[in-house]
């Protein structure tokens, strides 16, 4: 599969996942969510950065028990429960925020 | 496996692993394993036995060879609630290894508090023994 | 506890893995190339019989035949059971170590 953004295609796996790292932008990210019809805002952007310096440390993208937890203990507790960040992805935080982040889909998502 | 037990419980899973890291996939899968299963508000705790000590060495960079660090993600077992971590000082030493050349995994509580230590204890066999005795449920890789 | 050592010891360091970590009164059941370690002539044999001072060994019996093996080669002690025994052994446990 293949996702376009801004005139140029990028390689995706079945779930809209890029498959190539590499291929991210902040620009692709906000093409990712205005398909899905959701606007990007700081406090999205906040829980993409983290995401992506997660995978940067660990090389794995948290299953959604495991992100809330790292955020509430990274970026403080009224953001790391599971109310807050389903309100900013309501598809499932890990899932739909590791896709805008240009992560594979978490470890232990089904 | 485990005799069947009352349900609801919360059972002791100890995941052990006694294969190197990159001459086959058992540990990057032992190491998926464990994370998924702590999903599950279990109790899970690892072992490293055997060569499965090597997973835990310091500085591994296994990009020239093609491989992937699979290892970077034992830094994530604390988000993952697996604060147990048992490397057997006599597979540890029969490998001429020391403790200070293992990963120091030094993990945050619920407040992102640091620990003073790492989460990996270098144990004894005859204490590994009284461990694995006391868990539920033992899988291995 | 039951521990299972389903590998040769000329092979693998399973089964002195599973002597050095199994605790004074566990069981310990030989299958598949593990019925090898059970050899009362083999290299492992001066181990296995000082292990067996605080633990019970079994080996199971089909593996034995299949691999030419009897009772009269294996070190004294060690006891030979059917796929029932195994079973029974298993659930009298708390739980099950298999070193594989």
């Amino acid at each position: 599969m293949t996702f376009e953004a801004n005139g140029a295609r990028y390689e995706t796996d079945k779930d809209g996942y890029l498959v190539n790292l590499g291929d991210w932008s902040a620009e692709v990210a906000e093409a990712m969510a205005g398909a899905d019809g959701c606007e990007m805002s700081d406090a999205h952007w906040e829980v993409i950065h983290f995401l992506r310096e997660y995978y940067a440390q660990y090389e794995t993208a948290p299953a959604v028990r495991v992100l809330v937890k790292a955020i509430g203990r990274r970026l403080g507790k009224e953001k790391g429960n599971t109310k807050y960040l389903y309100e900013l992805f309501p598809y499932g935080p890990a899932k739909q925020a590791s896709k805008y982040a240009g992560l594979p889909k978490p470890t232990g998502c089904i | 496996m485990s005799k069947a037990q009352n349900t609801g419980a919360v059972k002791k899973f100890l995941y052990i692993n006694r294969r190197a890291p990159h001459g086959s996939n058992y540990a990057q899968e032992g190491l998926e394993m464990a994370m998924v299963g702590a999903a599950f508000e279990q109790e899970v705790a690892i072992a490293f036995i055997d060569d499965g000590v090597f997973q835990l060495k310091r500085g591994q960079n296994p990009a020239g060879a093609g491989l992937k660090n699979f290892t970077a993600a034992f830094g994530a077992l604390g988000d993952h609630d697996i604060r147990d971590i048992f490397v057997e000082r006599e597979s540890l030493e029969a490998r001429g290894l020391r403790a200070e050349d293992l990963l120091q995994l030094v993990f945050e509580d619920e407040n992102g508090k640091r620990a003073e230590k790492s989460a990996v204890q270098i144990v004894g066999g005859d204490e590994l023994a009284e461990i694995i005795a006391r868990q539920d449920v033992l899988l291995n890789f | 506890m039951l521990h299972v050592v389903n590998k040769s010891p000329f092979e693998k360091d399973s089964l002195t893995t599973c002597m050095r970590l199994s605790r004074p009164g566990s069981h310990v059941l030989l299958i598949e190339d593990g019925v090898y370690a059970a050899l009362g002539g083999g290299a492992f044999a001066a181990r296995v019989r000082e292990s067996m001072a605080a633990r019970k060994f079994y080996a199971l019996g089909a593996d034995l035949a299949a691999r030419g093996l009897g009772e009269s080669d294996l070190i004294d002690g060690i006891s030979v059971i059917g796929y029932d025994g195994f079973v029974e052994l298993a659930a009298s446990c708390s739980a099950v170590q298999s070193w594989v």
